[in-house]
């Protein structure tokens, strides 16, 4: 296990942590945008920038280099709060408020950081997507990937394959979940659920008639993890019911 | 036949010289890129049906071969008539009977077709002796010009795939990563990493299986060199995969080459397969027990490919973007195996490098690069084409001895070298030595070798925005400083060109690009500011003139230039009035021509043709200030 300084704390890691993790575990706050716990990391966003120093380097030699995705090793020193790493990440901030200006979480941020205003030419049709990348990655991780990046550079967008309604999509609402902007519209009632343009039926509970998940979800999931279909069809009332049910002849017996 | 033993290939290659030395006269087209535009291939058609006519004539015995780039592009379509080695420019098809009658016949040499060396204007009958080619040292593009590519005997004959042999045989894999390691040699796709070094970590890395790529996606603006060793020498990049490949015990290797190079993706395939078939390629090679074979990719055309993780991505099938990992590809490559990624022009020097010793090798270059590099010399320069040249050679050599100087003998302004990452070199810089360190140290780079020569017509902040264009176009856009900021960078640029540049833009400028220069995930953002940076360290006071004085020094932005004739210098040759697109000029014939500046939209075609210099530009605002007088 690993010990490093984060910010001249000294903080002992598993070995496969990242400096993220060293940092939170120090009680360190780094900024992210793109990272998620659970998701292999992706390093896109640029807000996670620290200043990392390897034990045998010259102490005033610096690399900065994103902690979501780099591995700890003994004797790393780690600074979060460097001239230079504020403003890197006062620079990204800067920009992100430029692509998206009216984003609250955009700019609940870059305010941390001092920046009311954008430096720069704003976006003259701004949405609130700012390309973290979280929705296509959960997606892939499901082993869906029924929306991806399109276009490049600025141009870059989320969308399903030729802007169609996906599909591969199983109506999971994955993506719109993990949005840390919430810009991934969708309807869901008790019978229909929609989103990127597809309609979905919605399985329903047979005892409770509560909509569960969807069809193409509940077989997905049970396709891949060899769960019978009917433990998909199940709401969560009816679990419980039945687990009251277990507990209630559990008592009989004692 | 397939080669089964080290004595087999030794008089393979001895039958090979043979046959070529039993050739009376040799006809050598270049069919590269370059020539074939200009229309090469009819003239090597040519020359065939003019042999072939004359065959009953015993004594003349011909050989038509369609050669890779010589490098010497502007003035194509180019033969080489040996063994005289008479070089003859811009051959027309309507030429080769006069040429076959009086040269190859007759012996003697046609003036008007030589080159004429625009610094003395003499004429230069011998290939060797044209200026341009003189002062190179050719290793990587040793055998583009010489060789048939699409003739595996030929490149045998010119010493192709000897080092693979005295490798195999004679050699432990240990020896040739330390042969590898006495040359020096540096990865010659720009960052200059140590060859051996990596080899060495990929062979360390644990693991059975590991690949060998070769990455021929070159992309710069203006650069060549890749193209013309693949398409002029395929065997040169075979041979050092082969030896790499056997160097860290791979198996299985791929040439990752750009879609647009389609002569270099036939000329490799072509490669590839005479390889197989000699047994110089694939199961047991040369019956040394050792297999090893390649396949070509194709590349998806974005530039940012060219870039290791996105080029490996790429070759898995996935969107060619770049990862953001903190391990080596030496450990963790392609499918996550350990993967050599060499440039096209450092495995074409492998060979040379082991068949000739590392200590050949290192005898040329400087202190802490090896060994001769290409350039691809365009721009304003008498003589564009592939130059290979020691390291350490000066800027001025290169320019004025092998270019020929600028066009129309125009003041030298700077030179841009390592592709639209690069930065631009200024004139007080000339005689800097052409070396890794000593490029990064006046804020630019190696890069891939394009060099592109600017004269005093060049407004530095219209080049940056060019290489900013460039590269927003080609950002993938995966994280943030790149994606968002060259846009941004790129507005900025059009703001101050429009005439429309405010005080703070320059400081603006320069955040930015340190913040892109420390946050970007890869090269392309991390270095997408060097055109920025070294303009405004060397030509900070034309940015200064745009913002401030509204006026661009160059006279190149059109919002901020106009133009007029001078009075005294007009001769009333016409040309400007036929060159304007708009026909914002009125003049006849022997006349004072006339610039009608409302009409005119500062194109600049009357400046460029004018023979006498007679078009002037001057600061737009100007015009504006006579208009209140």
């Amino acid at each position: 296990m690993p010990t490093l300084t984060v910010n001249g704390r000294r903080v002992t890691v598993d070995s496969d942590a990242t400096l993220l993790d060293a940092a939170r575990a120090a009680g360190v706050e780094v900024p992210t945008l793109c990272q998620f716990d659970g998701l292999e990391p992706w390093g896109g966003c640029r807000l996670c920038v620290v200043d990392m120093s390897r034990a045998n380097w010259d102490d005033d030699w610096f690399k900065v280099v994103t902690a979501c995705n780099h591995p700890v090793e003994e004797g790393m020193m780690v600074v979060t709060d460097s001239e230079r790493i504020i403003e890197t990440r006062r620079v990204v901030l800067d920009l992100l408020l430029a692509r998206c200006p009216e984003t609250p979480l955009v700019r609940r941020w870059a305010l941390e950081y001092g920046i009311e205003r954008t430096s720069y030419t704003p976006n003259p049709e701004p949405d609130d997507c700012i390309l973290c990348g979280l929705c296509t990655r959960v997606c892939d991780h499901i082993g869906v990937s029924a929306i991806s990046s399109v276009n490049r550079g600025w141009g870059r967008e989320i969308a399903p394959p030729f802007h169609q309604p996906p599909p591969d999509c199983i109506g999971c609402l994955a993506c719109a979940e993990i949005c840390p902007t919430d810009c991934i519209p969708y309807e869901t009632s008790n019978f229909r659920r929609k989103i990127w343009g597809k309609e979905f039926e919605m399985l329903r509970d047979p005892k409770t008639g509560e909509a569960v998940i969807t069809r193409e979800q509940a077989e997905h999931f049970a396709e891949r993890s060899g769960v019978p279909m009917t433990y998909f069809e199940t709401s969560d009332r009816s679990k419980r019911r039945e687990m009251a049910k277990t507990f209630e002849k559990l008592q009989v017996v004692k | 036949m397939r080669v089964e033993s080290k004595e087999q290939f030794e008089s393979l290659r001895a039958q090979s010289l043979e046959n070529e030395a039993n050739r009376r006269h040799q006809v050598l087209v270049c069919c590269g890129t370059g020539c074939l535009a200009s229309g090469s291939k009819k003239v090597a058609e040519a020359f065939a049906d003019e042999i072939a006519k004359r065959s009953i004539d015993a004594t003349v015995d011909l050989f038509v071969k369609s050669t890779g780039c010589h490098g010497f592009c502007e003035r194509g379509p180019l033969v080489v008539l040996n063994p005289q080695g008479i070089l003859y420019t811009k051959v027309k098809p309507g030429r080769v009977e006069e040429i076959v009658e009086k040269t190859l016949v007759g012996g003697e040499v046609i003036p008007g077709l030589l080159y004429k060396d625009p610094v003395s204007g003499e004429r230069v009958e011998k290939y060797e002796e044209v200026p341009f080619y003189k002062h190179q040292v050719r290793v990587a593009m040793r055998n583009i010009g010489r060789i048939d590519p699409t003739d595996i005997l030929d490149a045998i004959a010119h010493g192709a795939y000897s080092g693979v042999a005295k490798a195999l045989f004679d050699m432990t894999p240990h020896e040739v990563i330390g042969e590898v390691a006495t040359s020096g040699q540096r990865g010659r796709g720009g960052a200059g990493f140590n060859t051996a070094r990596k080899w060495q970590s990929c062979k360390d890395a644990p693991g059975e299986k590991c690949f060998v790529l070769c990455n021929g996606d070159e992309g710069d603006p203006g650069a060549f060199k890749d193209r013309s060793i693949m398409e002029g020498d395929p065997h040169s990049v075979l041979e050092g995969m082969i030896i790499g490949a056997y160097a860290v015990r791979a198996h299985e290797g791929w040439i990752y080459v750009r879609d647009e190079y389609p002569l270099a993706v036939v000329n490799l395939t072509i490669a590839i397969r005479e390889a197989r078939k000699y047994g110089l390629l694939g199961d047991n090679i040369m019956g040394s027990g050792f297999d090893f074979d390649i396949k070509i990719s194709r590349g998806g055309g974005a530039f940012v490919c060219g870039e290791s993780s996105a080029l490996m991505r790429s070759l898995e099938g996935k969107t060619g973007e770049p990862r953001a990992k903190y391990v080596h590809s030496t450990e963790k490559g392609l499918f996550d195996l350990p993967t050599v990624l060499n440039n096209v022009e450092t495995w074409a020097g492998i060979g040379a490098i082991i068949e000739r010793g590392g200590a050949w090798f290192a005898s040329m270059g400087t202190e802490r690069s090896k060994g001769t590099k290409a350039f691809s010399l365009v721009g304003k320069v008498k003589n564009t084409g592939l130059v290979e040249l020691p390291m350490g050679t000066n800027l001025r050599h290169i320019i004025y001895d092998i270019g020929g100087g600028i066009l129309k003998d125009r003041p030298f302004k700077a030179v841009q070298t390592g592709g639209p990452s690069g930065g631009c070199v200024p004139e007080e810089l000339l005689d800097l030595p052409v070396d890794y360190e000593e490029l990064t140290k006046a804020g630019s780079m190696m890069g891939s070798g394009g060099m592109i020569v600017m004269d005093d017509r060049t407004c530095m902040v219209d080049v940056s925005r060019f290489f900013l264009a460039f590269l927003e176009e080609e950002s993938c856009g995966k994280c943030t400083p790149c994606r968002e900021g060259l846009k941004q960078m790129l507005h900025l640029y059009d703001r101050i060109i429009a005439g429309k540049g405010v005080d703070g833009d320059i400081a603006l400028i320069e955040r930015l690009a340190a913040g892109m220069q420390l946050g970007s995930l890869c090269e392309l953002g991390k270095s997408a500011p060097n055109p920025v940076l070294s303009t405004l360290r060397y030509f900070r006071s034309e940015y200064e003139a745009h913002i401030s004085d509204h006026a661009c020094p160059a006279g190149v932005c059109r919002e901020l230039t106009a133009f007029e004739i001078i009075e005294d210098k007009c001769d009333g040759c016409h040309l400007c009035f036929k060159a304007c697109p708009v026909d914002a000029i009125t003049g006849v014939v022997k006349e004072l021509h006339v610039i009608d500046h409302d009409a005119c939209i500062s194109c600049g075609a009357c400046l460029d043709v004018c023979p006498t210099n007679a078009v002037r530009t001057f600061p737009k605002v100007e015009l504006k200030k006579a208009e209140v007088v």
